[in-house]
């Protein structure tokens, strides 16, 4: 029997410990799918154990400790012969491990090590993302799904070639040799983007899981340590520090979510854009041709220095998207252009590029396009087709502060419903 | 690693492609090249089936693709980054394409 006080420890140690302890599993074992398995095997345990016995002081320590003897015992009862020395001094080192000081030293390098195997370039990028997300951060695979626009099934396959590729094609969990790191990175920073996004607005639950993007923002701060010269690193810093920094303006008193156009902008969280701004600069310093991030972040600091919307420097946040858009072609991309468009020259014309946008029906399954379509309508002044756009925004809505904040939408543009 | 004839790359990039007499004698000294073979022209090839027990014999590689088959070598390695680094200071990675593809643990007639 599963109870509730059960359930939400694991729940709780899971978040805290997963990464730490799949990690260290892997880097001691050299065997991932054994780490994914006996974590895996762990959970389990605790739910069943915990339901009759009551959840111990210490859940993360008892999760720790289940799944490293459960990688004791797998190991122990394997048959082969093959590399019986390797075995005995693995297996030694995992005793040891259970001395968790000495394992907290290891545990930056060890997440390192860990995204860099899941971020291969040998594995397909949507699956590196993929991967990551879900090992790393302890994604459910319905979330993973929706940060990539497909259903959880597609999801579902695309994680298990992959991790049949990690270990039948003989990716190791190790650093790159620093002639490869650079190009090892852009697939690490996808996965701390993805991450960051899916943080502050998530599936399920609360709106807004604060420590996903804090995590991502501290995975960003490493990478600057471990790739200092690399602008596109201090890019997304800065890009993700800008975001965060309007965190709490995106609620308000109620804690219903406002727009970025009616957001409190002294609610901004100024140390954080000074400190994307330093990135940002640093970025610049290092040169070369502005990237994905860089782009990203050019349009970032131009909204988060701005006074209010309608003084917003609209012509260059265009400007970054049409860089962004020969750079890196994507429907989302064209769509956030068709916004700034908008904004620049009047709803029509963002109307009209969106009209473009859902002729071409890579957005289908986006579920912010109806809701910003009814924006467009409602600042043109077209109240009937606002409504209809908003009920069909409403009707996509992921989450129910989403929801609630069409509906209030709506209710401008048609008071009597 | 599967060595591919590859039409498509510029002849700077075949200017650029390292000696093979360089390759080997990097390589064969670790003991992570355990054996190699160059074939014969693809038009030389011979594809064979055998359907509701006929023979088919037909002229010709077993796909119609600008990109051939023209050797193979055995590497080593311990894991896929090593056997990437050998790969990519071979000249058929500037003139072609390796391939890599791991051996099957129970692929050998030693297994």
């Amino acid at each position: 029997m599963i109870t509730d006080a059960a359930a939400l420890a694991v729940t709780r140690a899971v978040r805290a410990e997963r990464l730490r302890i799949v990690a260290t599993l892997t880097r001691i074992t050299g065997d991932w799918n054994l780490a994914e398995d006996c974590f895996q095997d762990a959970i389990e345990r605790a739910l069943d154990r915990w339901a009759t016995d009551g959840v111990p002081d210490n859940p993360a320590a008892w999760i720790t400790t289940a799944a490293r003897n459960r990688a004791l015992d797998v190991l122990r009862r394997r048959q082969t012969e093959h590399d019986k020395l390797e075995k005995v001094h693995t297996l030694a080192k995992l005793e040891e491990s259970a001395d968790r000081d000495s394992e907290a030293e290891q545990y930056g390098d060890d997440q390192l090590r860990l995204l860099f195997m899941c971020c291969h370039p040998a594995l397909p990028l949507p699956g590196r993302v993929a991967l990551t997300l879900k090992t790393v951060t302890g994604l459910s695979t319905r979330e993973v799904a929706r940060a990539f626009l497909v259903s959880e099934a597609t999801m579902s396959q695309r994680l298990l070639r992959v991790r049949n590729k990690i270990t039948n094609a003989g990716i190791s969990f190790r650093t790159p040799p620093a002639h490869r790191l650079a190009e090892r990175t852009a697939g690490v920073l996808s996965v701390v983007y993805l991450l960051f996004n899916e943080g502050y607005a998530a599936t399920e639950g609360e709106p807004f899981r604060d420590e996903l993007s804090l995590e991502a923002i501290r995975l960003a701060d490493l990478l600057t340590e471990l790739l200092p010269l690399d602008d596109e690193v201090h890019s997304l810093r800065a890009l993700l520090c800008f975001q965060n920094a309007r965190r709490a303006a995106r609620v308000d008193a109620d804690g219903e979510l406002v727009t970025m156009e009616e957001q409190d902008r002294a609610r901004w969280d100024t140390v954080q854009i000074a400190s994307g701004l330093d990135s940002l600069i640093l970025a610049r310093a290092i040169g070369g041709s502005p990237g994905y991030y860089r782009l990203q972040a050019e349009i970032a600091a131009l909204h988060a220095t701005a006074l209010d919307a309608a003084s917003t420097d609209w012509g260059g946040i265009v400007a970054h998207f049409d860089a962004l858009i020969d750079l890196h072609s994507s429907p989302v991309i064209a769509l956030n252009r068709a916004i700034a468009v908008g904004f620049r020259d009047g709803p029509d014309a963002g109307l009209a590029l969106l009209a473009d946008l859902e002729a071409d029906g890579d957005l289908e399954s986006y579920p912010l396009l109806p809701a910003i379509r009814a924006d467009f309508l409602r600042r043109a002044n077209r109240p009937e087709e606002a409504t209809a756009a908003y009920r069909q925004a409403i009707s996509a809505a992921s989450t129910e502060a989403e929801r609630r904040l069409l509906l209030r939408k709506l209710h401008e543009v048609a008071p009597l419903d | 690693m599967f060595v591919v004839g590859d039409p498509d790359h510029t002849q700077e990039d075949a200017a650029a492609a390292p000696d093979l007499e360089e390759w080997f004698s990097s390589v064969k000294p670790t003991g992570k090249y355990l054996q190699g073979v160059r074939l014969q022209e693809v038009e030389d090839a011979t594809t064979i089936r055998v359907r509701s027990g006929q023979l088919l014999i037909t002229d010709g590689p077993f796909t119609e693709s600008k990109e051939w088959i023209a050797g193979f070598a055995i590497l080593d390695c311990a894991d896929l980054d090593e056997a990437i680094e050998i790969a990519a200071r071979n000249p058929m990675a500037y003139e072609g394409r390796l391939e890599l593809r791991p051996i099957h643990s129970m692929g050998g007639p030693d297994d």
